[in-house]
């Protein structure tokens, strides 16, 4: 039972070379706690100020727009955080069915879905917000911001 | 139990056998919120806005409070097994790990009762 103290436990972020797999495992664990904390509570705060009235609702609202009721930049830092996150994290949860299954273990297979699941969030990401956020964009560049 | 590791051997149990039900609980939720959440998400894209009226509106219909309930139930059981296994991993001290787990459990208990019982209460309370 004796142990070389030098070698790590596990997969440990400082000891082994980087690769597309380690960041994709980290990248979920960052997203899934960044969703559990930020995404529940956001989640719980605003049912509870919707059920709780008018008046509470639009103190909730306050938070995350401006006065004219376009949502300002408090809102988008946690909107598009939590989509970023919501994309990781489905995206690699379906990875993770896949490797459940026994399937997708081989090196290059590996490292390519990994790839795939982080350029995949990213892009899907970036599609959404330009999608929503057309319109505004679209004003700032006829100079009617 | 000559068979297990050193430890296993030293205490004579082996394993709890509890670790696959965990694992288990984690992707069953897991494949509800590719439904639950994905629907969510596709929903609050389709309303015309996130005001009060068409929140409410929008929450009274019983379709919706029915998946929103279980979207509530199924996302902070989720997270309370992923917030978990995280801890398990990254806290050595047990004093700590204890009293975090613990507010864990409360955390994702109360967001549940918070999130069900306020689209109950709109859903139940009918529109204003």
């Amino acid at each position: 039972m004796s142990r070389n103290p030098d070698r790590p436990l596990s997969p440990h972020l400082m000891h082994w070379k980087w690769g597309p797999h380690m960041l994709v495992s980290i990248l979920h664990r960052m997203a899934g706690v960044g969703l559990a904390v930020v995404g529940g509570l956001l989640l719980a705060w605003w049912l509870l100020s919707a059920a709780s009235g008018e008046a509470a609702y639009e103190s909730f609202l306050d938070w995350f727009t401006v006065d004219s009721g376009a949502i300002n930049i408090i809102g988008v830092i946690f909107c598009v955080g939590l989509t970023w996150a919501f994309f990781q994290h489905l995206f690699n949860g379906l990875r993770h069915f896949v490797l459940d299954m026994g399937a997708g273990y081989e090196l290059k297979t590996n490292r390519r879905w990994a790839l795939i699941v982080v350029w995949g969030a990213i892009l899907a990401t970036a599609g959404l917000w330009v999608w929503l956020l057309w319109p505004a964009l679209v004003n700032i560049s006829a100079g009617e911001f | 139990m000559g068979t297990g590791t050193g430890l296993g051997r030293v205490r004579g149990l082996g394993s709890a056998k509890q670790g696959a039900h965990h694992w288990w609980q984690q992707r069953l939720t897991a494949a509800g919120n590719v439904l639950l959440v994905s629907w969510f998400v596709l929903s609050l894209l389709r309303l015309p806005d996130l005001s009060y009226s068409v929140v409410t509106d929008w929450l009274s219909s019983p379709l919706v409070a029915i998946a929103m309930i279980l979207l509530s139930a199924n996302v902070f059981w989720h997270l309370r097994l992923g917030l978990q296994v995280v801890i398990e991993d990254y806290i050595e001290n047990e004093a700590t790990k204890l009293a975090v787990i613990l507010l864990i459990n409360f955390y994702a208990a109360g967001g549940a009762a918070v999130a069900i019982f306020s689209i109950a209460k709109i859903a139940f309370g009918g529109a204003a």
